[in-house]
């Protein structure tokens, strides 16, 4: 007599999946499975991506959809290749980009590599470090510009307490010459704890075993550093900068909340003109080459980041 | 330096897609660059030039 619990079992267990499907090639099976997601990424990134090409060569404004749209060639590339106010954009861009990069490997690596060792409260020290970046950048924006005031502001009291400046002699959002860098130390303590959670994998990844070794052989901390530590970490470090870079080159949400793109067009970034370009002065055609031209950027720096990433990681 | 025109010469993926780097690190820094305007003017093509041979060459035998 057979088991109930068995038949039950029996009766809740799919069939296998070979009879279900008789009849339909292993080929004709994997592209059912495979078509939605090809349909879906053709939909959501490859044709707004050629339509953006397209757009790119034209005059075409969304705010007057019933005009005449004229295939105009390449006189957008043209235009914003020799408009200053974009180049200067570009430099405020490669400032930003190249000083949060820079700052946040250094004390990204560094916390990371304190925080490596064991001691007493180390996690809670861990999670403290990274709430930062669990938090909006709209809010982050809207606090820091609290704290930069010139009058009630923290940041600006500390600084006057540590130089003996008046701290309402300053504004570092205000100034032409601080603003840019004012824009830089919010996202440094925004996204520093990325790059030392990154950092933090790469150095708990590396055996005990080689550092025993390294002593067995007397080598000194500073060569097992060199030796041991930053080429094992090497891998984890540039993908960091990958993901900051690429971010970062993008950045808007912070910097609009936190200057505006302001004074004048001092902390304006790429990604603040673009948008004023097509959405304040509805130009598409001349916003799409110009979004056109930062994806190229983006998309070969990318490439030939990745092909050093591959070689670092063969070694 | 011999072997890396032979290996241009020959089509070999290391060497072209060192080039192709050259070329979209100059258009990079040409873009970014505060120095001079017709840089930044022709940073566009450079860079362009650059993704498409590295997307090309990568298809290169080793």
């Amino acid at each position: 007599m057979s088991d109930p619990s068995e038949n039950r079992a029996g009766a809740i267990s799919p069939k296998p999946s070979t009879s279900r499907f008789r009849g339909i090639s292993d080929r004709a099976l994997a592209w059912t499975f495979v078509a939605p997601t090809i349909v879906i990424l053709l939909a959501i990134n490859i044709f707004p991506l050629i339509w953006t090409i397209y757009l790119s060569f034209t005059n075409y404004r969304v705010n007057r959809p019933n005009r005449d749209v004229d295939f105009i060639g390449l006189r957008n590339y043209e235009r914003i290749l020799s408009d200053s106010d974009i180049w200067i954009t570009m430099q405020a861009t490669a400032h930003f980009l190249i000083w949060t990069i820079v700052l946040q490997v250094l004390i990204g690596f560094t916390l990371a590599y304190l925080i490596n060792k064991k001691f007493k409260g180390n996690d809670l020290w861990t999670t403290i470090i990274v709430l930062p970046m669990m938090l909006s950048p709209a809010v982050v924006g809207n606090f820091w510009t609290f704290l930069y005031q010139p009058q009630i502001g923290l940041f600006n009291y500390v600084v006057g307490f540590l130089t003996g400046a008046d701290p309402s002699s300053f504004s570092m959002i205000g100034e032409v010459a601080l603003a840019p860098w004012a824009i830089v130390i919010v996202d440094t303590w925004m996204w520093t704890p990325f790059v030392m959670l990154i950092c933090l994998a790469g150095l708990r990844s590396i055996p005990d075993s080689i550092y025993e070794a390294a002593e067995c052989d007397r080598a000194s901390k500073w060569r097992q550093f060199w030796t041991i530590t930053i080429p094992m970490v090497l891998p984890f470090l540039m993908l960091a900068v990958l993901f900051r870079g690429i971010e970062n080159f993008k950045m808007f949400d912070l910097v609009v909340q936190l200057t505006g793109g302001g004074p004048g067009s001092t902390t304006e970034l790429t990604s603040i003109n673009l948008k004023r370009e097509a959405f304040e002065k509805w130009r598409t055609g001349y916003a799409s080459a110009y979004a056109i031209i930062l994806f190229v950027t983006v998309f070969g720096l990318a490439s030939i980041y990745v092909k050093a990433l591959n070689k670092v990681k063969e070694r | 330096m011999s072997n890396f025109i032979n290996g241009l010469l020959r089509f070999r993926r290391g060497p072209w897609e060192m080039v192709a780097s050259i070329l979209i690190a100059a258009g990079v820094v040409m873009l970014m660059q505060p120095f001079v305007l017709s840089l930044f003017t022709y940073s566009f093509i450079v860079t362009l030039i650059g993704t498409v041979m590295f997307i090309f060459v990568s298809h290169f035998p080793e």
